[in-house]
């Protein structure tokens, strides 16, 4: 293992949030402060609790996997586009280091700057709402695991993306809106029957749901399902970045 | 001498059907300085790609070191530093975080001591905390080379590594890859700049249409090829050449000041005996006599012209 070269890209990639603070953790504090005034203080004030949970409350797992799943992605397709655009990707590929290495560095970094910020909002959440995690373990479990499969599906597009526009392409118009409709702001039970059901083919409604039940030990759908879903794309990201690596996949001619 | 680098049948078809390489064998020495000439789209920067392992080889093996740049990656790159033609670096890095960088990315634990003797031999030491963004384009050329010196290579690929450089940092540039050599490291540059193969090289390979042409010794490339003239400057201008030295190598200036005599080194019989003596006898006297021998870029252009 060139762990050298891990720490290299690791190091780098962690650099750059340093550079650009403002963008990488400040900006989705200030976001995120602003949707608990509008959500939290503005529309919580008429709807007085959901599922025995205050809606200012009931809301803080939903925002903090909204920053966390548009930021690994962000984080992770960014740092292996920006070589490929510049060029200073050759630097990568003559390296004695293997794709494996290379994506633990590059996705465990971006896994790591999710995790901070998601510590970052529940700690800006605190300011907001009274928190309470009913199982802090199992809570860190779903933090790590969207970390690291929403930085793997981040770093597929990445690799994939050959210009800009389609580098926010799949992040804009459809993580977000599945986000927004997975149940960040409300319960899928406060939905029609017809709407509950076309939910249930969202899968950011299971991470949401499991997620929350850490805190409440409310859900949407059974904890097991939720766990079993964020296994089934973690496995199928690691699936498709190990064929990425397997043919070099826009990575090399 | 022993080979470090070893090009075996390698061909390179892209995706599009267009053969950068076609069937190249190459044997680059332990310690040598080889030039790889030719005009654009020849397929240099595309086998230096292969031999760094950023391009994947269609046919062939190359080998470094005796190890397959593909099986025995780690160990082949691990050797290998390469200076890219295009300023492909991260603007916004320090130059010190850069070749770190760089020297990490290739398996070698942190030496700050190292990096500092290679910013200092670069020129460098004095921008180590600027931004790369802050730099001038031949500081950023210096970075590039102290990024793939970072981690102690023993092969230096530099693909144009003086392009767009002004005279005096050419020149600088130039004592570095001697000095670099001297130290032990074999060096391949590619270049347009014929002047550059002759000042420095060993070795010239001439490389167009995806081929290697030839590869030879620079001097016996020069000796053999490179023609050489003898001019004499005559004490008294000549409005024409009298007929018993008439040749068809010999020619007068339009002024009739000097004649210049063109020869083939290689030939068993140069003729400049002969001509000597049909001067003399011709009464035609000279006050001053010089040689000078054809360029490589005549050569060059004169291969590239013919393949």
């Amino acid at each position: 293992m060139n762990w050298h070269g891990v720490k290299a890209i690791y190091a780098f990639e962690m650099e750059r949030t340093r550079r650009t603070l403002m963008q990488s953790i400040i900006g989705p504090v200030i976001s995120t402060s602003l949707y608990f005034v509008v959500f939290g203080a503005a529309i919580g004030s008429r709807i007085q609790q959901v599922d025995g949970i205050s809606y200012g409350a009931f809301i803080v797992p939903g925002l903090v996997m909204l920053s966390l799943l548009t930021n690994s992605i962000s984080n992770a397709s960014f740092g292996i586009y920006f070589p490929k655009f510049t060029g200073t990707i050759y630097e990568l590929l003559s390296a004695p280091i293997s794709m494996f290495e290379a994506l633990l560095g590059y996705v465990g970094a971006a896994a790591s700057k999710s995790l901070i910020l998601g510590a970052i909002i529940l700690a800006t959440a605190g300011f907001f709402v009274p928190l309470q995690i009913a199982h802090p373990f199992l809570m860190v479990l779903f933090l790590l695991l969207t970390c690291i499969s929403f930085s793997l599906f981040g770093f597929i597009i990445g690799i994939w993306a050959n210009n800009f526009e389609k580098l926010q392409l799949i992040p804009l118009l459809i993580v977000t809106p599945l986000v927004f409709l997975g149940g960040s702001f409300y319960s899928a039970s406060m939905l029609s029957p017809f709407w509950q059901t076309v939910t249930l083919f969202n899968p950011v409604l299971y991470l949401i749901s499991g997620f929350r039940w850490s805190f409440y030990e409310i859900s949407d759908v059974s904890l097991g399902v939720s766990l079993a879903m964020v296994l089934v794309f973690l496995t199928a990201c690691l699936l498709i970045v190990s064929w990425i690596f397997r043919t070099g996949y826009h990575i090399k001619k | 001498m022993q080979s470090i680098v070893s090009v075996r049948h390698l061909s390179k078809t892209y995706d599009d059907g267009f053969k950068a390489l076609k069937d190249i064998n190459l044997e680059i020495r332990k310690g040598e300085i080889i030039a790889l000439l030719g005009p654009n789209g020849a397929g240099k920067t595309t086998l230096i790609s292969v031999i760094c392992g950023i391009v994947n080889p269609s046919e062939g093996e190359v080998l470094v070191d005796g190890k397959n740049i593909i099986g025995d990656f780690r160990a082949t790159r691990s050797m290998i530093g390469l200076v890219p033609q295009e300023l492909t670096i991260d603007s916004f890095s320090t130059v010190f975080a850069a070749l770190s960088f760089s020297r990490g990315l290739f398996g070698k634990a942190p030496d700050p001591a190292y990096i500092e003797s290679v910013l200092k031999d670069l020129s460098l030491w004095d921008k180590r905390n600027n931004r790369i963004v802050e730099l001038s384009g031949g500081m950023k050329r210096r970075v590039l080379i102290g990024k793939a010196l970072a981690h102690q290579p023993t092969v230096l690929f530099l693909d144009e590594p003086t392009a767009g450089v002004d005279v005096e940092l050419r020149k600088d540039m130039w004592a570095l890859v001697r000095k670099l050599r001297d130290s032990g490291v074999t060096i391949i540059l590619t270049t347009h700049y014929i002047e550059e193969a002759e000042e420095i090289a060993d070795r010239i390979g001439i490389v167009t249409k995806g081929e290697i042409l030839l590869v030879e010794e620079k001097d016996e490339l020069m000796r053999k090829l490179g023609k050489k003239q003898l001019i004499l400057d005559l004490v008294e201008p000549l409005s024409s050449l009298p007929e018993s030295v008439l040749a068809p190598s010999l020619e007068v200036s339009a002024d009739g000041a000097t004649l210049t005599y063109t020869y083939d080194t290689q030939g068993e019989h140069t003729g400049i005996t002969d001509l000597m003596e049909a001067l003399r006898d011709a009464g035609i006297r000279f006050k001053d006599m010089r040689t000078t021998q054809r360029s490589l870029e005549d050569i060059f252009v004169k291969l590239v012209e013919e393949a």
